[in-house]
């Protein structure tokens, strides 16, 4: 067992694994990761696959919201925009997936930046409310721009296919999304090394100061915005590409809040947060769902009240965690992992 | 143009704006006082809404007498939801309170939808329904009743913040903390009774839009996310602006949905008001009557 902490550069410091066998111990768990499909049933895999696409909505909307500052309310917006450009792409011009779901971050992270441009001027909770409308108003275009979307009606989606290989089946999409989600991770685990990353941290925490230290305040914002919109796209390609029939009630204002909940729950401003947060709200229904239905023989109305069960015990996680762990569950896991790493002998 | 028309939505613009501005009220009220964003206003209506329909064809009370009921329980919640979940949190980063409303509004959603279910209930008829001739149109006497009565609890609203010692004190406090703390003020005691204040006016106008509509469902929640254009066009700390703002984004809304609706094909009565929000904030971010606060970086 390792224990204190004897970093002697800035290099050291900066390390994503700080030793040899954090490094052994994460090409475990990938190699872990991505047997999974071989021996774990459809419906897990399913439930896997949500999860993996939430980890990249999550990690999006962290680098927005928990490390540039800026609140958005409009991420289920972005992602209906990366859903449906992914759909027209794919139908219209036979787009094959490994184009159709980068290019879908593209077109949503150029809508991003475009709602990021009034953020130069308004902020706090006037942010909040203009990112509110944004989706309010995305929601109505996409309902109207119905010879690109469908309308009310939405669009299905072609099965993605490598040549002749559909990915058709869970264990395929599972190949796919989780390659993503490696790469997604591994980048915004580095941005954050980076002198981009640091920047956004600065504008977060005293804008006027990272002003004046010369940080491009407007540039980096829109930076930010552009790269969390581009997360949230993609998230909102393989959503569509998983769902294979999409429409604007797919990506409801309580997608957004969903999301916003898992960043509040794994941790603002922290990757790894993040990814806790979105297993911990994706299973959340799941186990939900496990419990009514061991109970439904007593109580057989349950069944249908589990949507708002649910939504209760989400709101209630939310109002608990900002109460009492206001950081998270990854600083939770942190604090938890330390204490035991001195144990018997803490200070 | 045909003026019977839009004299018809002016009035229907009028009535909804009239309802708007009171519920805008109290999230001016919470906003100016502890400077939080309550994105469950829409829930307080709802559960006034739920409540009062509840004493009315359950119990049998009275109208008036639910009303007041319904009053002091909208209080009640109001109190006991700052005591216990903003409290905690005063001091602490902006998402976190914006994130603790969407909570709490996700709480009492399921409550109801627990309780309830999610049909639409009818709402007992309390005002006459026969319609009033004003001029060339038809007007129910229900709006006349709900103009009314949003009017009265305004008059009630002002004299209370002009003569009242509390209201007095409630000012003192929107206007510097510091200050009414030194002064000998309860600060604590003013945030609990500003949530109290703002969950009994989102009450009535939960009430007063059953009465409207004549059924309420789950769909009455929304009309908390249709306070926030009205805030930022009558500007987040005015409560004048408030009552501005609600009536212009009803007719805006009204309007919208009589002269617009049918040349997109429906929709543009929902999103106007956000549209209005967008621009608003690009052009005149602090409202038509708010505090301007200029910071540049």
């Amino acid at each position: 067992m390792r224990c204190g902490d004897f970093k002697t550069s800035y290099t050291a410091d900066m390390t994503i694994f700080e030793s040899r066998s954090a490094r052994v111990m994460m090409g475990l768990f990938l190699c872990v990761l991505f047997t999974l499909p071989l021996y774990t049933p459809g419906f897990l895999l399913d439930i896997i696959n949500r999860i993996g696409i939430a980890i990249i909505g999550a990690v999006g909307l962290n680098i927005l919201t928990g490390f540039t500052g800026q609140i958005s309310l409009g991420n289920a917006a972005f992602m209906a925009i990366g859903a449906f450009s992914c759909g027209y792409l794919g139908t219209r011009f036979n787009v094959p997936f490994y184009l159709s779901i980068p290019l879908a971050g593209i077109i949503t992270a150029t809508c991003g930046m475009f709602v990021g441009i009034p953020s130069l001027r308004i902020k706090g909770l006037y942010l909040a409310m203009a990112t509110l409308a944004a989706h309010f108003i995305v929601e109505f275009l996409i309902v109207k721009w119905e010879s690109v979307t469908g309308g009310v009606d939405g669009m299905s989606i072609p099965t993605p296919a490598l040549g002749s290989y559909e990915l058709n089946s869970d264990a395929r999409l599972f190949v796919l999304i989780f390659v993503i989600v490696v790469m997604a991770v591994l980048f915004a685990k580095n941005l954050f090394r980076s002198k981009v990353g640091k920047a956004f941290v600065a504008i977060r925490d005293q804008a006027v100061s990272a002003e004046v230290m010369g940080v491009n305040i407007l540039k980096y914002k829109l930076l930010s915005f552009g790269i969390s919109s581009f997360y949230v796209g993609v998230a909102g390609a393989l959503i569509a590409y998983q769902a294979r029939i999409i429409s604007p009630e797919t990506f409801p204002v309580s997608l957004a809040i969903d999301y916003l909940g898992m960043i509040i729950i794994g941790g603002l401003g922290s990757i790894l947060g993040s990814i806790y947060g979105a297993i911990f709200i994706k299973l959340l229904p799941e186990l939900l769902r496990m419990v009514t239905t061991s109970l439904s023989g007593s109580y057989p109305e349950l069944i249908y009240k589990l949507a708002a069960m649910k939504e209760l015990v989400f709101g209630a996680l939310v109002i608990i965690f900002l109460i009492f762990e206001p950081n998270g569950m990854a600083s939770r896991w942190h604090r938890i992992k330390k204490y035991w790493k001195l144990y018997p002998f803490s200070h | 143009m045909d003026i019977t028309f839009l004299l018809q939505l002016f009035i229907n613009g009028l009535v909804v704006g009239s309802i708007y501005a009171l519920v805008a009220t109290g999230f001016v009220i919470i906003y100016k006082a502890t400077g939080a964003l309550n994105l469950a206003q829409g829930e307080f209506l709802m559960v006034g809404a739920y409540l009062c329909l509840n004493l009315l064809s359950k119990y049998q009370v009275p109208f008036w007498q639910a009303i007041l009921i319904t009053f002091a329980f909208a209080a009640l919640l109001g109190a006991i939801i700052e005591r216990v979940i903003l409290r905690p949190l005063i001091g602490s980063h902006l998402i976190s309170v914006i994130m603790v409303t969407l909570g709490l509004s996700s709480i009492l959603k399921a409550l109801i939808q627990l309780a309830y279910g999610t049909d639409t209930i009818p709402f007992p008829e309390v005002f006459p329904s026969a319609p009033v001739q004003i001029g060339p149109i038809p007007v129910s006497q229900g709006y006349l009743y709900a103009i009314g009565c949003v009017t009265v609890l305004v008059a009630l609203l002002t004299s209370f913040f002009k003569y009242s010692k509390t209201g007095i004190a409630m000012r003192a406090t929107a206007s510097s903390q510091q200050v009414a703390l030194s002064m000998g003020i309860s600060v604590k005691k003013m945030f609990a009774i500003s949530w109290a204040i703002a969950a009994i006016v989102s009450a009535m106008g939960g009430i007063l839009l059953g009465t409207i509509r004549g059924g309420i469902d789950m769909s009455l929640s929304h009309m908390g996310l249709k306070v926030l254009p009205v805030v930022i066009l009558g500007g987040l700390d005015s409560i004048l602006g408030a009552i501005v703002g609600g009536l212009i984004i009803g007719i805006l809304e009204n309007f919208s949905g009589g002269y617009l609706d049918p040349l997109v094909g429906g929709g543009a009565k929902e999103v106007a008001p956000y549209i209005a929000l967008i621009l608003i904030l690009m052009f005149k971010p602090y409202g038509l009557f708010g505090k301007k606060k200029i910071e540049r970086v």
